[in-house]
């Protein structure tokens, strides 16, 4: 019996395949510590409180008419009472600089720079201010782009700074409670989502990438001029992947759970159900992206026009629901979108089979059709 | 020789979008024969010999492999055939023995066989090697292990040695030569080196632009001409006008410029040469080397084409 299955040609077939893929060192690197690496960076990035540094340009009309000191009486007094001023800064403007100081949310700076308003209009448009003020009558007119979220939260604190009289109003957070409890942090958002996204990444380069290099190499058609059958040849490459695949994943796991404290709060068999689903939706979009190139350039364009915009909409990083409304119809049924948002009800949300099982099957579903498809078109000479 | 050819192929036609690599052809090859498929490169020599692994399809025509076609017998001949492709390049990171392991699999063999094959080819420093480390002539040793692990009735080798230096081409030589001895099987080879067809295949068949030109045994193809013997000359180099060669008269002279050498056949040593000489007299050239040397197989190609097998 075991020398039955030591002569078997997809035992065979899977022993080189494993050979093959652990003896590359990039496969140990890329697969598992890079991952780990990307939440570790991403991870510290945005668990500490972030400090708030902002550049406001205030608009002294030093052009057509002469300056009245009246007119900026608000800000001016402001300036002169609460705000230190820096001096001429590097880019050459009077500055004054206020810090709201904030242990829980992080401490806002604003860099308030006196320039004319065609000056601030030009540092708008290069991005680096978001906010315009100009004083007229002893009232503050902001000028932001609406759209510009990061310009209505600078507006929103500085119209609390001048809310009242030019004077500005303390910070108090006594009703404000920081998230920080496990499931809601962003670092829990990302590791599901960084498993997704290694269980594509790798599935659609790992697969696709070796049968069109084999296929450059002749040795597809060395192969199949052989009484080796083709069915092997592919479900040893997925068995291998898949499992690579479970490797890295519960790796990536394991460290975030050690490192953040991550926990999978749903049903493990639907996890896992939901992995295989995973695997296999990517595994058909490989073989049918590889089933007919022998040049491992055009292979790499198809690679990436699959992956890259998945990378984007998907939400890996960021939730998608910040894209509009219209584009979510497009969004949500990606293979990589199903597969985040299921990994992450299980992980977050505490899902199960119910919210787990009709993501799965359209998966699967997928991925068989792709793979049948590929097969059909395959190119083994 | 049994009666039934191994290898029957008929009036076989195929075309490219551009190039019309086969046309016409009609093979017999019987069982312990070894037949070397010469001409230069781009003759259709490797569309001829996929045609018979069944890696193509031929437009027209019918191949029969033992009596049988390819269509729904590729489980049946895949196992009786060897191959070696052309420039096919094994996993770099598996080792000598792990390849043969893997390929002896498809075959359901055992290892035994490997160590065989291993012996056979010579391997065996290499056992543990991956195959990126192997020197040229080492990989194809491999490759031409990996087609003999089936002990196939018909081997099929797509310029085994191209690009090989002599020791390691003499190397696959002698692995064939012994093959050769046991006259079990098979071997079509398709080559451009006039000198391998002729140390190892008692049947060569000439092509060119997908047309068989002459087959026969190398007596055969050579004997028709037996007589003829060819002169190989320099000229001292002051002296040298191509054009006064290409006067017309009694001797066809090939020019080789690069080279700076002339050939051409003469029949009667005794009476040809004195006049070869004073062709040259009558034209003040003077000769710097002079050499006779047998007809070969490339000089038949030269006479058939005008062009040398390397051209």
């Amino acid at each position: 019996m075991n020398k039955f299955i030591r002569q078997n040609q997809l035992y065979q077939l899977i022993l080189a395949r494993v050979k093959e893929t652990i003896r590359e060192p990039g496969v140990i690197f890329w697969g598992m510590i890079f991952p780990m690496l990307m939440s570790l960076g991403l991870g510290i990035a945005f668990m500490n409180k972030t400090d708030i540094f902002r550049k406001v340009a205030v608009i002294t009309d030093n052009g057509v008419r002469t300056s009245n000191p009246d007119t900026n009486l608000t800000l001016e007094s402001f300036f002169s009472k609460k705000a230190a001023q820096v001096g001429l800064t590097g880019d050459g403007f009077t500055s004054f600089r206020y810090t709201i100081k904030d242990d829980k949310l992080g401490n806002s700076t604003f860099l308030f720079q006196k320039m004319s308003w065609d000056k601030a209009m030009v540092l708008l448009k290069r991005g680096s201010l978001s906010i315009i003020l100009n004083e007229k009558n002893g009232r503050i007119e902001y000028h932001f782009d609406p759209m510009n979220p990061d310009a209505q939260l600078t507006y929103l604190k500085l119209s609390r700074i001048f809310g009242g009289n030019g004077v500005p109003v303390g910070e108090n957070h006594e009703n404000i409670q920081p998230l920080t409890v496990s499931g809601t942090r962003y670092i829990d958002f990302l590791i599901p989502g960084l498993i997704a996204m290694g269980v594509m990444m790798s599935t659609m380069w790992g697969i696709s990438y070796d049968i069109i290099e084999k296929r450059s190499k002749k040795l597809l058609r060395r192969m199949v001029a052989t009484p080796m059958k083709k069915s092997h040849f592919l479900i040893a490459l997925m068995t291998v992947r898949l499992v690579m695949n479970f490797v890295e994943g519960a790796l990536l796991f394991i460290f975030a759970s050690l490192v953040f404290g991550i926990t999978i709060q749903g049903n493990l068999a639907a996890l896992f159900m939901l992995f295989i689903a995973g695997n296999m939706v990517f595994a058909g979009m490989a073989i049918f992206i590889s089933s007919h190139t022998s040049n491992t350039e055009v292979g790499n364009g198809f690679i990436n026009a699959v992956v890259m915009p998945m990378m984007v909409l998907s939400g890996i990083f960021f939730s998608y629901h910040n894209f509009p409304d219209w584009s979510l119809y497009f969004i949500k049924p990606l293979p990589l979108t199903m597969l985040a948002d299921g990994l992450r009800s299980i992980f977050i949300e505490g899902a199960g089979f119910a919210e787990i099982t009709i993501p799965s099957l359209i998966l699967a579903a997928t991925g068989i059709l792709f793979f049948a498809t590929g097969l059909r078109i395959f190119k083994w000479h | 020789m049994d009666q039934v050819p191994v290898i029957e192929v008929k009036a076989v036609h195929k075309s490219f979008k551009t190039v019309h690599a086969v046309k016409g052809i009609d093979l017999r090859i019987f069982k312990g024969q070894f037949v070397a498929l010469l001409g230069p490169n781009g003759a259709g020599k490797t569309t001829l010999v996929e045609m018979i692994e069944g890696i193509q399809k031929p437009d027209q025509g019918e191949i029969h492999i033992m009596g049988k076609k390819w269509r729904g017998n590729e489980d049946e001949l895949h196992q009786i055939i060897g191959i070696s492709l052309q420039e096919t390049r094994y996993i770099d990171k598996l080792t000598v023995w792990e390849t043969l392991k893997l390929f002896s699999s498809f075959f359901n063999l055992e290892k035994d066989r490997v160590n065989e094959i291993i012996d056979i080819t010579g391997l065996e420093e290499k056992r543990k090697s991956y195959i990126v480390n192997l020197s040229g002539g080492q990989r194809q040793r491999l490759a031409m292990g990996i087609s003999l692990l089936n002990s196939p009735k018909i081997l099929l080798l797509d310029e085994p040695t191209t690009g090989l230096d002599p020791n390691a081409r003499r190397e696959i030589w002698s692995i064939l030569l012994k093959l050769k001895q046991q006259s079990e099987t098979s071997l079509i080879l398709t080559t451009h080196y006039m000198e391998e067809a002729e140390q190892l295949c008692n049947h060569i068949i000439i092509i060119d632009q997908g047309e068989i030109l002459k087959e026969g045994t190398l007596e055969q193809l050579l004997d028709e001409s037996q007589d003829k013997k060819i002169v190989e000359f320099t000229l001292e180099e002051s002296q040298f006008s191509a054009d006064l060669l290409m006067t017309p008269s009694a001797f066809h002279i090939h020019w080789d410029p690069v080279n700076k050498k002339g050939s051409l056949e003469i029949n009667q040593l005794e009476t040809d040469l004195p006049e070869f000489f004073k062709f040259l007299n009558q034209r003040n050239l003077q000769l710097k080397n002079l050499e006779f040397r047998k007809r070969t197989l490339d000089d038949l190609f030269t006479q058939l084409t005008g062009r040398h097998l390397h051209e």
